[in-house]
C-alpha cells in the first residue's frame, strides 16, 4: 500500500493508512529519507491518525524514521496519535522518545513554524 | 365388571382407580379464569390494596399512588396471565422500577405486593370453585406456574432496574471525581483527590487523553496534594499518563507531590527525569502559563 507523501513547502507529510504491514513501513522509511534528500525538506510531518493500533515494530520504524532523518538535518513530527492508541503504546513501553509529537496536522505545522522561526 | 348404570353418573366411576382427564384444555381453564378475575377486578383490586395497607408495603408512596399503580399492575398481572406474553410483563416490571425505585421502594416490597396479590387471587379461586375441587385443582395447574412466573419476572425486573441505576451512579461519581478542567486556552487542570486505585488511575488517564484531545491542550497540571498514598502501580501509571499526554503533544506538570509521596517515587525508582514537578499548584500554574508564552501581570490593587 502506497502512503501519500505531499509537499507543503519545506515540510513533507505523509499520512499513513490503518493496517499498515511490515513491508509498507519498510518501504516507507526508505521512500521518506530519499523524498527529504530530493526536496532539501526541513521537516517532516507522519500524520498516524488513521491507525488504531500501533505495534512494537511500527513504534520502532516511526524512531528509526525520526533518526535518519535527523541525520539529513531534518526534523520529523508524529502527529495524531489516539487517546486509546497512547495509552496502549506506554502501557507496552513504546514511548516514541527523542521524536516529536503533536495533537494533529495543525499543531504540527505550528510547532515547525515555532521552530523555524527560533533557528533562523 | 361392574355393572353399567345410568348414564348420569360421573364418568370417572365407571373405571375406579383411574381418574378420567377432563377434555378442558389448559388454555380454556386459564381464560375462565382470568374472565373471573377480570369480572371481580375492582372487588378483588381494592382487597389487595388493603392488604398492601395492613402489611405497611409501599410506606413511600402515598394512597392515591398505591391505588394507581395497583391499577395498572393488576391489569398487567391479568394480562400477562392470558397472553403469557412475558416480554410485556419484563418490560413493564423495569418501567415500574424505573418509577418507584427513585421513591426508595425496596425491593422486599415490590416482591411482598406481587405475592400478596398471587394470594389475593388464589383465594379468591378457592372461593369460587371451592363446590368442585377437582376443577379447583385444574385451575390451579395452570394458574400456579403462570404466578409463579410473574413473580419471578417482575422481582427480576426489579433488582435489573436497581443494579442499572446503581452501575449508572457508579459511573457518575467516578466521573465527578477526576474534572479534567480547563482554566486557560490550551492549559487544563486535574486535581486529584482521594484514594486511586488501580481502576481510578486507569480511568483518569483515560478520561485526560480525550481531554487533552478535545480541549487541544499543550499543557496538563495534574494536582496530586488531595492524594495521601501511592503504591508502585499508580506510581507507575502517572509516569505512564506523562508519557502518553506527550504522544499527544501535550506537556504535563505533576504538582502537589507531599513528601511521602517524593519518599515512594524516589524508593520505587521512578525515572523523575520523565517527570516535570513542581512544588504546588499555583506555582504549577505559574509554569504552565509561562510554557505558554503568558505573561500575568498586575495592574491594580484589589478593590
Amino acid at each position: 500500500m502506497e502512503v501519500p507523501i505531499l509537499k507543503q513547502g519545506a515540510v513533507l507529510i505523509a499520512t499513513f493508512q490503518a493496517a499498515l504491514s511490515d513491508a509498507d513501513l519498510n518501504h516507507l522509511r526508505m521512500g521518506l529519507v530519499q523524498q527529504v534528500v530530493k526536496f532539501r525538506s526541513r521537516a517532516v510531518i507522519v500524520d498516524v491518525t488513521a491507525m488504531d493500533v500501533m505495534d512494537s515494530f511500527a513504534s520502532r520504524t516511526l524512531r528509526e524514521i525520526a533518526h535518519m532523518i535527523r541525520l539529513r538535518g531534518a526534523e520529523t513530527v508524529i502527529v495524531g496519535i489516539q487517546p486509546e492508541v497512547a495509552f496502549a503504546m506506554v502501557q507496552l513501553g513504546l514511548t516514541l522518545e527523542g521524536v516529536a509529537t503533536a495533537l494533529d496536522l495543525e499543531e504540527g505545522l505550528a510547532y515547525l513554524t515555532q521552530k523555524f522561526k527560533n533557528t533562523d | 365388571m361392574s355393572k353399567r348404570e345410568g348414564g348420569s353418573k360421573d364418568p370417572g366411576s365407571r373405571h375406579p382407580g383411574v381418574e378420567l382427564v377432563r377434555s378442558e384444555a389448559p388454555s380454556e381453564l386459564l381464560r375462565e379464569l382470568v374472565a373471573h378475575l377480570r369480572q371481580n377486578r375492582t372487588q378483588l383490586r381494592e382487597e389487595w390494596v388493603v392488604r398492601i395497607t395492613e402489611t405497611r408495603l409501599l410506606t413511600a408512596m402515598t394512597k392515591e399512588e398505591i391505588f394507581a399503580e395497583a391499577t395498572s399492575v393488576y391489569d398487567s398481572y391479568v394480562e400477562a396471565l392470558e397472553t403469557e406474553a412475558f416480554e410485556a410483563l419484563q418490560a413493564y416490571a423495569r418501567n415500574l422500577s424505573e418509577r418507584i425505585i427513585p421513591r426508595g421502594v425496596e425491593t422486599h416490597e415490590v416482591v411482598g405486593i406481587v405475592l400478596l396479590l398471587r394470594d389475593v387471587l388464589a383465594r379468591s379461586l378457592f372461593a369460587k370453585y371451592q363446590t368442585d375441587f377437582k376443577k379447583l385443582n385444574r385451575i390451579l395447574d395452570a394458574y400456579e406456574p403462570a404466578a409463579n412466573r410473574i413473580a419471578n419476572t417482575v422481582a427480576v425486573g426489579f433488582v435489573q432496574e436497581r443494579e442499572r441505576v446503581i452501575r449508572q451512579q457508579q459511573e457518575a461519581i467516578r466521573e465527578l471525581s477526576t474534572p479534567v478542567l480547563q482554566v486557560r486556552e490550551r492549559l487544563l487542570i486535574l486535581p486529584i483527590i482521594g484514594v486511586i486505585d488501580p481502576q481510578r488511575a486507569r480511568q483518569l488517564t483515560e478520561q485526560l487523553l480525550r481531554g487533552i484531545r478535545t480541549n487541544r491542550a499543550k499543557v496538563v497540571v495534574i494536582d496530586i496534594t488531595g492524594v495521601a498514598a501511592m503504591d508502585l502501580t499508580v506510581a507507575n501509571n502517572l509516569v505512564q499518563t506523562v508519557e502518553a499526554s506527550r504522544l499527544l503533544g501535550a506537556t504535563v506538570i505533576v504538582t502537589g507531590l507531599s513528601p511521602e509521596i517524593a519518599q515512594t517515587l524516589v524508593t520505587i525508582g521512578v525515572d523523575l527525569g520523565k517527570m516535570n514537578t513542581v512544588g504546588d499548584l499555583q506555582g504549577g500554574i505559574e509554569q504552565a502559563e509561562r510554557l505558554l508564552g503568558y505573561k500575568v501581570e498586575k495592574l491594580a490593587e484589589p478593590r
